[in-house]
Parts: C-alpha cells; structure tokens; sequence
C-alpha cells in the first residue's frame, strides 16, 4: 500500500493569501467607496471558493481509490487498484446491468424527451469552439479515456465532447461539443478537475475549462501550435493548483508538458522533453541543436504523482524522425522514451531513465507509470513501475530513477540484442531497425503494450498488463537521409499474426506470474482494453472478442464475463448511495453493473 | 507515438501526393483523410519568382526540396515556417539573419520575399508522403539459397509444380508477393489485393454426449465457438471449463509458428526463388 500523502503543494490557501495580497494592494489605490465594491466582489468569490467544497476539493485528490475516481488513473499512483469490496469474488457472479447510456455527439437543443420519450428532458448542448463548423470528423464517437465520479455525476468525454452523466441512472445533466479547427481525433483519455472546474484538451490543441455544474466554458488557451501538427488527447491532471497538460505530435516537434493555473489558465511553467537550447542537458546526445529541437518526446498519455516529493512521473514518446534516425545522431537522444521525474513547483526534471536509447520503432515509453510502496530483498523501496510498448518491464526506484529490475515480458519482440546493457536497457539492433527489402520485426507498431493503462493489486504484489505479440515486415521507403519526418521513411505491413493476452508481472523479479491468452481466431489482432484491480480480489478488463472480464488476480482464472462489445476504455468502480457499480465504455455506450438486489 | 491497438498507420498525406502517386503508379492508394488542413494554394506565378530566387541564394544550405542541405537546417518542419501566416515570421529572419546560426541577411525587397515565402508554403509538411516512397528493388535476396531453403521448410506442404505454379504472376509488386507468401491475405499498400486458395480454418467440437461437431469456424473467444457446418447450418456452442472440447485448425498455423525461425536472409532468398515462378 502506497503511503498517505502528506503534503499538498500550493494549497487554496495559497490562492487565498494571494486574493489578501492584492486587496491590501487595492486598498492604498481605491477611493473608499470602490474599496467597499472590491470588498464585496472579494467576499462573493471567497463564497464560491466556500462553495466549491461540494466539487472537487483539490485535497481530495490525494486519497486513494475508493468511492469517487477523481482523476484518470482515480489516484495518483496509477495502481488502479480500488479499496472497494462489495463487489467481490464471492458474489461476482450475480454481478448485472444496472444502466445503459449511448453517449451521443449531436447538438441537441434540449427540451425533447430523452430514451424514446421517456427520459428525462435531453441535456441542452453548449457550443464552443475555434473553428468555424465546416470541419467534418469522420470518426465514430468513441470513449476511450477514464472518466470522473464525483459526487454522484460522472463526467464522460470524447474528443470535442464532454458530458455529465448522473451516476445513478446514466441520464445525461449537460453536453459540452467544441467545434474544431481539425487535428488528430484519434481519442480523448479524459478529463481533470479541480473544485467545481473541469480540464479538457481538444485534438486543435486547447485547454478548455469548464464549469462542472453547468457545462458552460469558462475560458480556453492554446496549448501548442496547431500550424506545427500537435493534437492534444491525453487528459489534464491536477497536482495542487496545478494543471499539467501534455501533448501529441507526429510531425518533427518537440515534446512538452505545461503546467496551467486552475484558477486563470495562465502558463505556470514549461517542462521540454528534448534539449531546445545550448548547454541543455542531453543536448550531447544528439546530433545537433536543431535535431533536439525537432526531436519529439512527447507526453500523450498522464503520468502519476508522489506527494512525498513533489514528482510528477511521466513517460515520453518516441523521438523524431521515428524511424530513419540518421539526422538524429547515434547517440541515445535523450529524454525520449524515457520515464522523467518533474517537481511540479518548479517544472525541472529530477530524473529519468531512458527504456528505448536511440529508438527506431516509436517504442513511446509513455504508458502511465504505476507507484508503489514494495519490498526488494527484504527492504522496503518506494517504486515506479512500466511496462514499456517496447516489450521490455522495469522496476524503478522512484526517488532515483535508479533501475531495480529489468526484464522482458513479450516472447515474440525480436529488435534488440539478448542481452540487456549494464543500466537494465534493451540494447538496439539496428538489422532490425528495417531494410529495403523488409526486416521482420516483432511487435508490430501497436507495440507489446500500449495506452490502455495497466493496473497493479497490492495483494497479490503483481502488475497486469494488456499485452499483444505480433510481427510485422519493416521496409525502409526514403532513401534519402534528409527525406524523413515524423513517423515517414518506412512502410510496415502487418502480418495478421497476433496473440492477446492478460500478463501478470512480478514486480520483485520482472518475471512473468501468469499469463491468459485470449482465445481468438487465428491471428486474433485486435486489442485488449485498459485494466481495474480491486481489494474485492477482482481484475476487470476487455477482451479481443467483445467481453468485459472479470478474473481472479491471483491466478488469472475467469470469473465472470459480459459480451458488451469492445471494451474501449479501462474499466473503473465507484460507489454511490451504498451500491458499488462497474462501468465500462463500448465504443458510444457507457454500460454500469452493480449486484443483482 | 499515438497509435490505436489494431489500428493501421496511416497518417496525414497530403492530397497532392497521394493524386501524384495515383497519376504516376497503376496502384490503389487507400482513401486518406488529411488531419490537419492544407493551407489554400499560393500564386503560381509568385511561387515560380519564389523558386528561382530560392535557387540561387538559399538551395546551397536548406537544399533543393528546402528539407536541408549543407549546414542549414530542414525548413520543412521549421516552427517559423509551419507558424507563418504571410512572411511575417519568415521576413524579418531573411531580412535580419541569424548569426548565431550562420545564417547571414538578405537584401531582398518585401515584394521577393512574399515570393520566396509563398514558394516555401507550397511544401506540405507530413510524415507519410507517397510520393516519395520509390525505393530500389526489394529482390535482393539469393534465389538459389531460397530454392535450398523452400525444399527444406515449405516443401511438404508446397509445390513449386503444384500449387504454387506461376505463383509470381498473381503479383504486380513484389513487396505484395513477399507479404503474401508470408502471410496469406497480409496485402500490402498500393497494389490491388490478390485472393490466394487459402482453405479455412475449420473447429471440432467434441460434446459430452461424444458427438463430433466439425466446421468452418465463424468465431471463438473464451466462452464460446460458432461454425458454419457442411450443409450450411450454424451452429454455436456455449464453453465453459474445458467442455466441449474445442480443436482449432488454422491452415496458416505453419506460417504463424515459421515468423520465429525466419532471419531476414531467409526471406529475402525465398522472395528471391518464388520471384521466379512465372
């Protein structure tokens, strides 16, 4: 069990402080009439602070998983591991549908009648945006990221939709839709929230605020340059009076996590994945300046927080060019695919350890990083875990950085030497990096794992992973070393070859403690969904086939299933009114279960 | 980075590029949906002014295709370029240079730069651009090693006189042959798919009561299988801890288990033998 924090940075007094200090600013500069206004304009926003205990007091956010789930991985170790037990593997068998909810993205004007006429009134939809509506998405509504329980309202979101849902029934409270300028609608891993405000990135690169009561905007700022190719999907996370939002970008650009008032937007700081100046740490490892500068290392999916330290723990993307790395250098280029430890007082890394050293497959090494409080022969060791897309598990200690275990957990991965280096690394095997004529590569580029989020039970000390082995052909198509940018220069063909399985991973030794493979047709391909560990001795995830699962953590045997369709996020538990409910997305519907009564 | 489990990795590609490839190749380019939007096409006239001038002054560091040359940088995927509107970032680095760069100052007038600017934004910027995927020939592997080869691991199933007789005369590209014999129905980008006589893979169900129930298999996960039997009918069975008992037969399961044992020689020889039978 990971230790209770026990600090909070910047708390709202904090905030408060600040509101004193300006009004003793005001008050040598306002005549005393308009001290008297300020006054009262003061005492209505310390009424809204007071009011903003029934949202989501930032302090909360510090306690582990158990009612409500209050940021993408419900805490902010990133176990996904739930103290609840209601539900648990005595009754899982009576476990039913309690309420279905078709998430819908058209604007709706609000006044008809919800599910065929009976429904409460459809929410009214509230329009914001940057673009000017010409913009068609192609694809379908999917839910692919966590969503929020607090206080009884979920709140759902997609890309350029977000919703609040009442958990007790599914009906929707109000739809928030953002019309875009474009950008890669690939999925939207979630929302943050901070009192009664709620965070969401858009695939055209803003921060949108909204008010979680009513769904009306409160302000949005640009997160990155659209004109450069950045989409934003991953979901904002709050730390304090801290909003940290990273990005995406498959183009040539560098990775950056920005750190944004709750309160105003306004940019607290900057944190760069890759050197953007002379005398930059790592800039040795590049080739140039402007390589690094043009070097990736993006931050796509949420990291995890130690209060202890003040360390936000984040992995990084792939570097840049992906594949044809030649203008990269031969160095490691850092701190791409790497896990990197930033204090969130000041946005400056405190350490990292690269998983990928000069990659050449976008092995991104952003999967969210689980916290734990373990034992090492006999000691206890304050951890960070990862399962990496490169195939490869590590053990980190999370104050250091420092590499405890490193072993690899995919019997197919084939691009690196058998041998790890002295720092517990895979070491490149650049045969494999692809040929002209074709190099066969295991994984293909979905990887050995991907974003679906791990999870990690304190019972059993093991971490369960979605996993894929498959193999693909890598040709390299750009001959021309300048050619290449972002994810170019190779064509890589799949070879319908790919098992799925659930992998359960000893963190002490990095060896495998069980594996399920999922019975699939013959190649199988598609993925297995994101995971949820709870003390009620259950491990939920989705399979290739369309079934929500429910095993045993101890030994991966099948407890309960659901054909719901493809499960399309991680599945997540709360509990309201008394009753522990289930809930996963299928693509545009959300499906909770809770004990049959 | 992002990538979708199962999704395939087809990025931005500009219109243009994907109509040059459809001009210029007799190959089906699969539909692509541009993510980011295109800037509107600039004079080209101003464009032609832009190229000429480019030519001479700034080909030599930033090269010809402005994706770099000697010393200067790519200005493909230069911010200051990507961010630029109409010269107003681009101008005041041509008029002023970078000397901590190297890059020294124009005397151009506003008139030349406005065409230089509008030759730069006539590149669209995207990782994946078909047009320039031309590399050489994939055979380079040695057709005789791959005969050795296909009569050691391929040759109890295969007939380079029976069943595979004119096999590379069903293929317009070689990379697609390669794939296919590979991997059965693996495809390939940009050339028309070809059917192989793949047989199905067919199930057994054992039931408790003993009976045998065999067909071509619909679908299986970890609770049940369903299968379209010889006389057309479906039939779908419940599993549970064992029972019935369930026999997958996957044709390709050789193809499957060989991915472990290839080196890249040993594919690239057979593709080299097969490439022969015509």
């Amino acid at each position: 069990m990971m230790s209770l924090p026990i600090w909070l940075p910047s708390s709202r007094g904090t905030v408060a402080n600040r509101e004193s200090t300006n009004a003793r600013k005001h008050e040598r500069l306002l005549s005393v009439s308009w001290f008297r206004v300020f006054v009262f304009s003061w005492c209505i926003a310390g009424g809204l602070l007071f009011a903003a205990a029934d949202g989501l007091d930032p302090s909360k956010l510090l306690k582990p998983l158990a009612d409500e789930w209050t940021s993408y991985s419900g805490d902010y170790t990133g176990r996904r591991y739930s103290s609840l037990t209601q539900i648990n593997q005595s009754n899982v068998k009576t476990l039913t549908l309690a309420w279905v909810h078709k998430m819908t993205g058209a604007p709706s004007a609000g006044g008809g009648r919800g599910r065929g006429g009976f429904g409460p009134p459809a929410a009214q939809t509230i329009i914001g945006g940057e673009g000017d509506g010409t913009v068609v998405v192609g694809d379908a509504l999917s839910v692919k990221g966590s969503i929020l329980q607090v206080n009884g309202v979920l709140y759902v979101s997609a890309p350029d939709h977000a919703w609040a849902v009442d958990a007790r029934d599914g009906h929707e409270l109000w739809h928030y839709f953002w019309k875009t300028k474009g950008g890669t609608h690939i999925g939207n891993r979630g929302l943050g929230m901070w009192n009664n405000y709620l965070y969401m990135e858009t695939p055209d690169d803003y921060l949108i605020s909204l008010d979680a009561r009513t769904g009306k905007e409160r302000w949005h700022k640009e997160i990155a340059s659209f004109a450069q190719q950045y989409f934003s999907t991953t979901a904002p996370v709050v730390v304090g009076n801290h909003v940290l939002v990273g990005t995406g970008n498959d183009l040539d650009a560098p990775g950056f996590l920005t750190s944004f008032d709750p309160e105003t937007g306004a940019v607290q700081w900057k944190y760069y994945a890759v050197p953007m100046n002379p005398g930059d740490p790592g800039l040795e490892t590049w080739k140039s300046l402007d390589a690094s500068r043009h070097g990736g290392g993006q931050m796509w999916l949420p990291g995890s927080y130690d209060p202890e330290t003040h360390l936000y723990i984040v992995g990084t993307g792939n570097p840049t060019p992906a594949y044809t790395s030649q203008s990269r250098g031969e160095g490691e280029n850092l701190f791409t695919c790497s896990i990197v430890a930033i204090n969130v007082d000041t946005g400056k890394m405190a350490w990292y350890y690269q998983t990928s050293p000069h990659d050449t497959h976008d092995w991104d090494s952003a999967q969210t990083p689980v916290l734990i409080d373990g034992e090492i022969n006999g000691n206890p060791r304050k951890l960070v875990l990862t399962a990496s897309r490169n195939g490869y598990y590590f053990t980190l200690d999370r104050t250091t950085g420092e590499r405890v275990v490193s072993s690899k957990f995919s019997d197919t991965v084939n691009w690196a030497e058998p041998e790890l280096n002295k720092r517990g690394q895979p070491v490149r095997n650049p045969a494999k990096d692809y040929h002209i004529a074709g190099a066969l590569v295991s994984s293909a580029n979905g990887g050995a794992t991907n974003w679906p989020p791990p999870a990690f039970s304190p019972d059993t000390g093991l971490l369960y992973v979605p996993t894929a082995e498959s193999y693909a052909m890598y040709y390299l198509t750009e001959t021309d070393p300048r050619g290449a940018m972002g994810l170019g220069g190779k064509e890589e063909i799949g070879l319908n070859a790919t098992g799925t399985f659930m992998t359960a991973i000893d963190y002490k030794t990095g060896k495998i403690a069980w594996k399920h493979k999922y019975r699939t047709a013959g190649g199988g391909g598609r993925g297995a969904s994101g995971l949820l560990t709870t003390a009620g001795k259950l491990l939920f995830g989705g399979d290739p086939s369309g079934n929500l699962v429910a095993f045993d953590p101890a030994n991966g045997s099948i407890l309960w299933h659901s054909a719901i369709g493809q499960v399309s996020n991680a599945p997540q538990t709360y509990m309201v009114d008394g009753r522990q409910y289930v809930l996963a997305a299928a693509g545009d519907t959300l499906y909770a279960f809770a004990l049959y009564q | 980075m992002k990538l979708e489990a199962g999704a395939s990795a087809f990025f931005a590609i500009s219109a243009m590029s994907v109509l040059l490839a459809a001009a210029a190749l007799p190959v089906r380019v699969r539909a692509q949906r541009r993510d980011f939007p295109t800037r509107p096409p600039g004079e080209p006239a101003a464009i032609e002014r832009g190229k000429a001038l480019y030519g001479v002054n700034c080909t030599f560091c930033h090269g010809p295709d402005i994706r770099g040359g000697d010393g200067g940088p790519s200005l493909l995927r230069a911010g200051t370029v990507l961010d630029d509107q109409n010269g107003e970032l681009i101008a005041p680095v041509v008029k002023e240079g970078r000397a901590d760069r190297g890059m020294p100052k124009f005397n151009f007038t506003d008139a030349q730069i406005g065409d230089i600017v509008a030759f730069l934004h006539s590149f669209t910027a995207a990782g994946y651009d078909v047009s320039r995927m031309k590399p050489p020939s994939i055979l380079v592997g040695d057709a005789k090693a791959g005969a050795a080869y296909f009569g050691a691991k391929c040759g109890s199933c295969h007939s380079v006189s029976g069943d595979l007789k004119g096999f590379a005369e069903k293929f317009s590209d070689d990379k697609q042959l390669q794939q296919n014999w590979l991997m059965p129905g693996s495809g390939g980008r940009g050339a028309a798919p070809v059917r192989l006589s793949v047989p199905p893979t067919t199930v057994t169900v054992t039931l408790a009561s003993g009976e045998k129930v065999e067909g071509v298999l619909d679908r299986i996960d970890d609770f049940g299988v369903s299968l379209t039997a010889k006389d057309g009918t479906h039939r779908s069975f419940r599993t549970s801890g064992g029972t019935p008992k369930v026999e997958v037969h996957d044709p390709l399961q050789s193809h499957r288990d060989l991915l472990r044992v290839y080196s890249d020689k040993d594919i690239h020889d057979v593709t080299a033998y097969l490439a022969t039978l015509k």
